[in-house]
């Protein structure tokens, strides 16, 4: 058995004195896909922000890959290998499809430092951002301006960019939020075909209890900020607490606090 | 086939800036030496600003110190011109990293007055410190010896001086427009557009920010070496906060999405100014109208709009 690529113990974020995410302990594995579901306002994006290193924990402490990465701001998470995409579309509008990747690639790579390069004949990076489009089914889109191409293409562009850095663990902030059935049913497939690959370890938080469902090898149910309910999809399914507080009737739910 | 259009004017507005002293009088001759110093004073803030997206109100502390670097040399040590260029790259690149160091932190409006407020301070310095800068008078009486290398010059001649202007601004600009083309260069565009983005791909964003001021801060010292023995004096105004609007002002008059931009604007700039104030005294009313047409109808600044047009009547 191998050791958990992500160690999270007791994880806490209060602001003022409400408490957004509460004493979460959890334990990723290597190439698992893992799902993080609740209702909003339950600290989906607010436990995200604190493993990205976009929010500093009140309390608990972050391992990755046995490294204690609790409070590094975001390039140095980055750096160690953990890489998300955000709820709103976090891309680059006024650059090309391509462009949006080699910048990417240009600051793994190290590229970012040469002042006295010619960036766009820098071949070995222009080819490898067109495998990462391909890899999403975009790179028919290479040429067009960012904020042109479909909401649907832009969220599969941002995971292209979020996986171009090659990363240990990839945290989707509900990747298909906002796509049309046909949308949502190809990112499925393609999330699916990558978690299958077996290159990549992925925490998801996703609404679409379809999505959930095909995705997710175990799923953490997160209830105001705490720990609801952690299994397989076939026990959070049969789980009563899990259908009152999620599945069935939502009650009343105070707006998720750090959305954007 | 617009491309090669394209470079076939920027050729021919290059031979027609080597041809100055032959075709034009004096006067247009010490005009066009204003121009191209300011135009690369403007190019150096857009580094920052139109690339980076960071808006220095402070950007006159390192014109300013590079000119006072350059009299200073010159008085007390009558170093080749060359040289003195150098030391006033080095003190305003100094300037810049420490000014830079403590603004970068901050964003947008606060950015800019953090930076405003470090050019007032310089300027007090300037204007204080009488032992050395001679105070509000500024430094004067100093003149250009050798250039360096070796060259056989006579820099007093305003044509010469024309000619090495031409040459140092066309050097520091291939310089520039490298750095603006290059991977950095990209990294600084998408830091404009989004700089989360950029750290979540694991870059420190700030050190970035803080690598650009100091180039762009370098340059702008460049281009204050090169004025200081064009106005023959280097006094408090090139330091005063007025003066850090000028590279805003062309940037922005030019086109701050185009490498050439703040160029197009220094000379806009340059020849309304002497071109209105010859018949009126309300230069500045007439800067301030155009400037209000331009923001809201012309948001691409004159070459980004004349490209745009060309763009679409050519197809």
């Amino acid at each position: 058995m191998s050791n958990p690529i992500l160690t999270i113990t007791n994880l806490t974020k209060r602001f003022g004195g409400v408490s957004a995410v509460s004493k979460i302990d959890l334990e990723v594995m290597p190439k698992e896909t893992l799902a993080i579901i609740g209702p909003n306002g339950a600290g989906k994006t607010t436990f995200y922000n604190m493993v990205s290193g976009r929010m500093q924990p009140t309390e608990g402490k972050i391992m990755l890959d046995g490294k204690d990465i609790t409070g590094l701001p975001p390039h140095k998470i980055s750096r160690l290998g953990v890489s998300r995409s955000f709820q709103l579309n976090n891309i680059f509008p006024e650059m090309t499809v391509q462009e949006n990747v080699e910048v990417v690639l240009s600051a793994y790579h190290g590229h970012s430092r040469k002042l006295f390069n010619i960036a766009s004949r820098n071949t070995g990076i222009q080819t490898e951002a067109v495998e990462y489009l391909k890899r999403l089914g975009i790179d028919e889109l290479k040429g067009q301006r960012a904020e042109v191409i479909s909401y649907g293409d832009k969220r599969l562009l941002e995971i292209a960019m979020v996986l171009a850095i090659r990363p240990k663990l990839v945290l989707l902030d509900e990747p298909t939020a906002g796509m049309t059935p046909d949308e949502t049913r190809r990112t499925t497939r393609l999330i699916k075909a990558l978690a299958e690959s077996g290159d990549y370890t992925f925490l998801i938080t996703e609404h679409d209890m379809d999505v959930v469902f095909d995705l997710a090898d175990r799923i953490l149910v997160m209830h105001r900020g705490e720990n609801l309910f952690a299994g397989t999809p076939e026990e959070v399914k049969n789980h009563p607490e899990v259908r009152t507080a999620y599945l069935g009737e939502e009650e009343d739910e105070p707006v998720e606090e750090a959305n954007t | 086939m617009k491309s090669k259009i394209l470079m076939a004017i920027l050729a021919l507005v290059i031979a027609g800036l080597i041809a100055v002293p032959w075709i034009a009088s004096y006067f247009y001759v010490f005009i066009f030496t204003e121009i191209l110093i300011l135009g690369l004073f403007a190019a150096s803030f857009n580094l920052i600003f139109g690339y980076t997206g960071m808006l220095s109100f402070g950007h006159a502390a390192f014109f300013g110190v590079g000119s006072y670097a350059t009299a200073l040399v010159l008085i007390h040590l009558q170093w080749p011109f060359l040289a003195c260029l150098l030391v006033s790259m080095g003190a305003s690149a100094l300037l810049a990293l420490v000014i830079g160091f403590l603004s970068v932190r901050l964003n947008e409006v606060y950015f800019a007055m953090l930076t405003l407020a470090f050019g007032m301070m310089v300027f007090a310095i300037a204007y204080q410190w009488r032992s050395v800068t001679n105070g509000s008078d500024g430094l004067a009486g100093f003149s250009l010896g050798s250039f360096g290398l070796g060259l056989d010059l006579t820099l007093g001649n305003p044509s010469v001086y024309y000619h090495v202007v031409l040459g140092i601004v066309a050097i520091a600009s291939i310089v520039l427009y490298v750095i603006c083309r290059s991977s950095f260069g990209m990294i600084l565009k998408a830091i404009r557009q989004n700089p989360e983005r950029v750290s979540f791909a694991g870059l420190n964003v700030r050190t970035y920010r803080l690598v650009a001021f100091v180039i762009a801060g370098t340059f702008a010292g460049l281009a204050g070496g090169l004025i200081a023995p064009f106005l023959r004096v280097a006094s408090p105004e090139l330091l005063h906060w007025s003066m850090s609007a000028e590279p805003v002002l062309m940037a922005i008059l030019g086109g701050t999405g185009y490498f050439l931009g703040p160029f197009v604007g220094s000379a806009v700039f340059v020849l309304l100014e002497t071109w209105i104030t010859s018949f009126t005294e309300s230069w500045m009313l007439v800067l301030g109208i155009i400037l209000a047409l331009m923001v809201i109808f012309f948001r691409k600044g004159l070459l980004g709009t004349l490209i745009d047009w060309w763009m679409e009547v050519k197809k």
